[in-house]
């Protein structure tokens, strides 16, 4: 049994002569009986490698053997033995869990004997034996990845490929996803999964970290995340506000990086600096720093050089909102029936001025229903949702010139410059004449955009269309602001220092409503609203969700620990009930 | 107000004239149509063979045969022998017509006696018969101007001239019909596109919770196409007029004004095919739904008077019926504003029509 299943040998490719390569001098070997992670963020070149490992593309220079057989000569013996799952897998919306099925048993010749074993088994499998005779187009995001993943499992293949299978899919399916991967693992099988997202890339027992399409790691998480253990801490305990803490935290020498983590600060210490005086910090009097253990995003963000300061140039341009309004954002018994179904029912939340509320929940649960009315876009059955005070479909015009929204896609035109872009925004807002001008000139100097002014938004690299989607959608400074998944997609850095924006605009008194699916960004949240088949099932601070859940199996649960026990819990009281 | 809906008006001719790609759409195609359309798609009739079959050999037969073959519409003769020859020559496509003079041709004429000839056409190119047929029953016309001027038998003369366009030149006909369909087109798929195209971007959710009322959005996104349509006509009018040489005879002012009237029609249904459309295949689809049928009920191939009586009576709303009628009177005959207004009163309530249905569907589509 070769010990190497796939061997990459200085692999280079470009998309045109003229662009920059988008993977350079890549050299490595993944072994078969692992899950292998492909990590790294958006336009790191994931992709692009996924699909040379297929031989949809052929290098530029370099090699690439899968299992002795070369990309370039040996392409049609390589498909027998790839299973590849595209980011959107080819999935046929129309047809039907089962018609998909045997769509792909067709494609890949396997017969009629032994073809309804295969579809018992994969349907067991993935648990989507129920629901054979559903539309896929009509499955949540999490059950039509597990029927890509069923459909490139039809026949077992030698080499696995899942191009970013966690995209979009709640905690909950995730898990499973990650289960069913690790159950296909055997001696013959490589397995490698895609992901921006660096807690799963922990998981794996190799990772290849990619990088602007350079190879920046390969081994063992541990070996990287060994470089900064002894460097990570919490500050615990903080009575003063924990976003500043953070803030003044990254001003510090001696400090490379930090996040909130509910009513905790963490942090990561520069190699060869000693821990800042807690003092400094002003956290209060019951603070103290707790070490713990070190991540794979810190070994990552620490590999690229540490994270972004802890001012926001967005938050110290911004005139400070009037503290009139004790509450900003109100939802009433909003409640949405599509024909027979509710979406969501008698969903009531109140945000306070200043507050970052999270929305979380399985897909489908009606999370974006909720949010979808809450900014106007859905009319609620039934119920209110109120921004500052002002009814959405009563003077809607009014409350949306008072909230901003941006959404997973960075809703850009991309055929505009990033100029024009930021002229089209403040001119729907109502910006005019001078103070247009300058509110587009303040957003270009604070998001450091001079550079790609004339460029058209989609060819921006992702850090900036992030940049620039912010600085439209704030550019009218907004009392509330609204976030869907906002850093789906975006690497660790961008994310921080989105969220140094965010804190930074949340300590001037804007208030946030955010849906996320990603539990790092949950955990900036002050208050979280867990919505389950279209119910508000528990809301609290991240910190009191996790208390909820403390179990002697469970002493201290992580966030998605207690989102899905959480979840657990609520079907068990109700299958009593029923 | 005024300046929300400038910066969307801003914002979508950027987006239409930044992309190279979309800037070719909306310049090459139409020019390639208008093109192909006013040299390809010419119902002329000209070089065609003709198969003469004379077994006559007097001098009024052979003078008759000259004048047949004389004529710019045949480029080709074939001369045929006996009569057994003809079938073989239509079927097999070699002429579209044979001119048969019987044996008895000359002498019947010098007797002052009826003096038949026959005209066998290929009843399988039914266009191109007729106008061929037409074309002979000219000539013979003429042949018999002759022989009365000769003194022989006095027949009855008719004297046929095409008004406005006296030579028949077919471009006269197109070009001003194109003018029509091709503003039809880019008023269509401009706004079918854009909602479309924003669906897909998922910018439209972003316009939708910005303090934009829909009406704006909509007055955004008709008034881009209206221009971009406008500006497109002026152009084809343009290269019409100077390079394809057609002549224009009537008021420009009138032709623009109704063009903005018509326009509006369409754009009312470009609007309702896009806030239907959740893609932009969707939308092309939808665009062409409406195209074709009112196209062929414009009168633009065959005249609406020759269609059954409920397809012209459906033909009344169509909006292209009624500013075909006014591109073709303004080009080749200088109408008065009086019949401009008749036609353009209807496509006026089309428009009030398909822009309130556009507007209450755009409302309800993004409940």
């Amino acid at each position: 049994m070769p010990n190497e299943s796939l061997v990459i040998e200085g692999l280079t490719y470009s998309y045109g002569k003229d662009l920059p390569p988008a993977l350079s001098e890549l050299s490595a070997t993944i072994r078969p009986g692992i899950v292998t992670g492909l990590v790294g963020p958006d336009g790191a070149g994931k992709t692009t490698l996924m699909r040379l490992m297929t031989a949809l593309l052929l290098p530029s220079s370099g090699h690439l053997t899968v299992f002795g057989l070369d990309t370039r000569s040996n392409a049609s013996q390589l498909h027998e033995i790839i299973g590849y799952m595209p980011q959107k897998f080819g999935l046929y919306e129309d047809l039907s869990v089962i018609q998909n099925l045997r769509l792909y048993a067709d494609l890949r010749n396997v017969t009629t004997v032994d073809r309804k074993q295969v579809f018992a088994r994969l349907l067991d499998f993935t648990g989507l034996e129920p629901f054979q005779k559903r539309l896929a187009g009509r499955l949540s995001g999490g059950m039509k990845q597990k029927l890509g993943l069923a459909c490139a499992l039809i026949r077992k293949p030698r080499l696995l490929l899942l191009d970013e299978p966690s995209v979009g899919v709640d905690p909950v399916s995730r898990r499973e996803l990650w289960r069913m991967v690790q159950e296909l693992v055997d001696e013959e099988t490589a397995v490698i999964w895609s992901t921006a997202y660096l807690d799963e890339a922990e998981l794996c027992q190799d990772v290849l970290l990619l990088d602007n399409g350079q190879l920046m790691f390969s081994g063992p998480p541990k070996d990287l995340t060994e470089r900064v253990a002894g460097r990570c801490f919490q500050i615990q305990g903080i009575s003063n506000n924990r976003r500043q803490v953070l803030s003044t935290a990254l001003q510090q020498d001696e400090v490379q990086d930090g996040i909130v983590q509910g009513q905790n600060v963490r942090m990561v210490l520069r190699a060869g600096h000693n821990q800042p005086a807690l003092s400094v910090l002003d956290a209060g009097v019951e603070a103290r720093l707790t070490p713990v253990a070190p991540r794979f995003e810190d070994a990552y963000i620490d590999a690229l050089g540490g994270g972004p300061g802890g001012i926001s140039a967005l938050a110290t341009a911004m005139t400070p909102l009037p503290d009139d309004q004790e509450v900003t954002v109100e939802a009433d018994g909003l409640t949405k029936r599509f024909g027979n179904f509710t979406a969501a029912e008698n969903v009531s939340f109140a945000i306070r001025r200043g507050e970052i509320f999270g929305l979380l929940g399985p897909n489908g649960a009606g999370k974006s229903t909720t949010f979808k009315m809450m900014c106007g876009l859905l009319r609620p059955s039934s119920g209110t949702g109120r921004v500052v005070g002002l009814d959405l479909q009563k003077a809607p015009g009014k409350a949306r010139s008072r909230l901003g929204y941006m959404a997973q896609k960075f809703s850009l035109y991309g055929d505009l410059s990033a100029r024009q872009n930021l002229v089209f925004f403040s001119g729907v807002y109502g910006l005019t004449g001078m103070q247009q001008k300058e509110t587009v000139t303040r957003m270009i100097d604070i998001f450091g955009l001079q550079p790609h002014l004339t460029d058209s938004a989609k060819d921006l690299p992702l850090g900036f269309k992030q940049r620039l989607a912010l600085a439209c959608s704030v550019m009218h400074e907004p009392a509330v602001l609204f976030l869907d998944e906002p850093t789906s997609g975006v690497d660790p850095l961008t994310r921080r220092e989105f969220w140094t924006h965010i804190n930074g605009l949340v300590e001037h008194g804007v208030t946030v409503l955010v849906t996320t699916h990603f539990m790092d960004e949950a955990e900036y949240c002050d208050r979280i609203g867990l919505i389950y088949r279209g119910q508000m099932i528990a809301t609290g601070p991240p910190d009191e969700l996790k208390s909820r859940t403390r179990s002697p199996q469970m002493p201290d649960p992580t966030l998605e620990e207690a989102f899905i026990s959480l979840l657990q819990q609520w079907d068990a009281s109700h299958e009593e009930k029923a | 107000m005024f300046n929300r809906i400038r910066a969307l008006i801003i914002k979508e001719l950027l987006a239409l004239l930044r992309d190279k790609k979309s800037r070719m759409v909306l310049i090459v195609p139409p020019l390639i149509q208008l093109f192909i359309f006013s040299f390809a798609a010419t119902q002329e009739v000209k070089n065609q063979t003709l198969a003469v079959l004379n077994l006559d050999h007097g001098q009024p037969a052979l003078n008759l045969e000259q004048d047949f073959t004389a004529a710019r519409t045949f480029s080709g003769v074939i001369r045929l022998q006996r009569p057994e020859e003809i079938p073989a020559v239509i079927n097999e496509q070699q002429a579209i017509a044979v001119l048969w003079i019987p044996q008895d041709f000359s002498r019947n004429l010098e007797r002052g006696q009826a003096a038949p000839v026959s005209f066998i056409l290929d009843g399988r190119k039914t266009n191109a018969a007729q106008i061929v047929q037409g074309y002979a029953v000219r000539i013979i016309n003429n042949y018999r101007d002759k022989l009365a001027g000769k003194g022989q038998q006095s027949g009855i003369n008719i004297v046929a001239r095409n008004w406005f366009n006296p030579n028949l030149d077919f471009r006269w006909y197109t070009l001003p019909s194109l003018v029509c369909i091709l503003t039809t087109v880019i008023g269509l798929i401009v706004t079918g596109l854009s909602v479309a195209r924003e669906r897909e971007m998922g910018t439209f959710e972003q316009l939708l919770v910005s303090p934009l009322h829909p009406l704006e959005i909509l007055v955004g996104k008709a008034l881009p196409a209206l221009l971009v349509a406008m500006i497109e006509g002026a152009l084809i009018v343009l290269i019409g007029v100077s390079l394809l040489q057609v002549p224009f005879n009537g008021s420009l002012p009138l032709l623009f004004a109704s063009m903005g009237v018509f326009l509006l029609a369409i754009i009312g249904v470009g609007l309702f095919v896009s806030s239907l459309s959740m893609t932009q295949q969707q939308a092309v689809l939808g665009a062409f739904m409406f195209l074709v049928p009112a196209t062929i009920l414009s009168g633009f191939a065959s005249p609406i008077e020759n269609m059954p009586h409920w397809l012209q009576t459906i033909s009344y709303a169509n909006p292209l019926r009624y500013f075909m009628t006014i591109v073709r009177g303004i080009f080749l005959k200088d109408v008065p504003a009086t019949v401009v207004w008749a036609q353009t009163w209807p496509m006026a309530i089309i428009a009030c029509v398909t822009l309130s249905i556009a507007t209450w569907l755009f409302k309800k589509r993004m409940e």
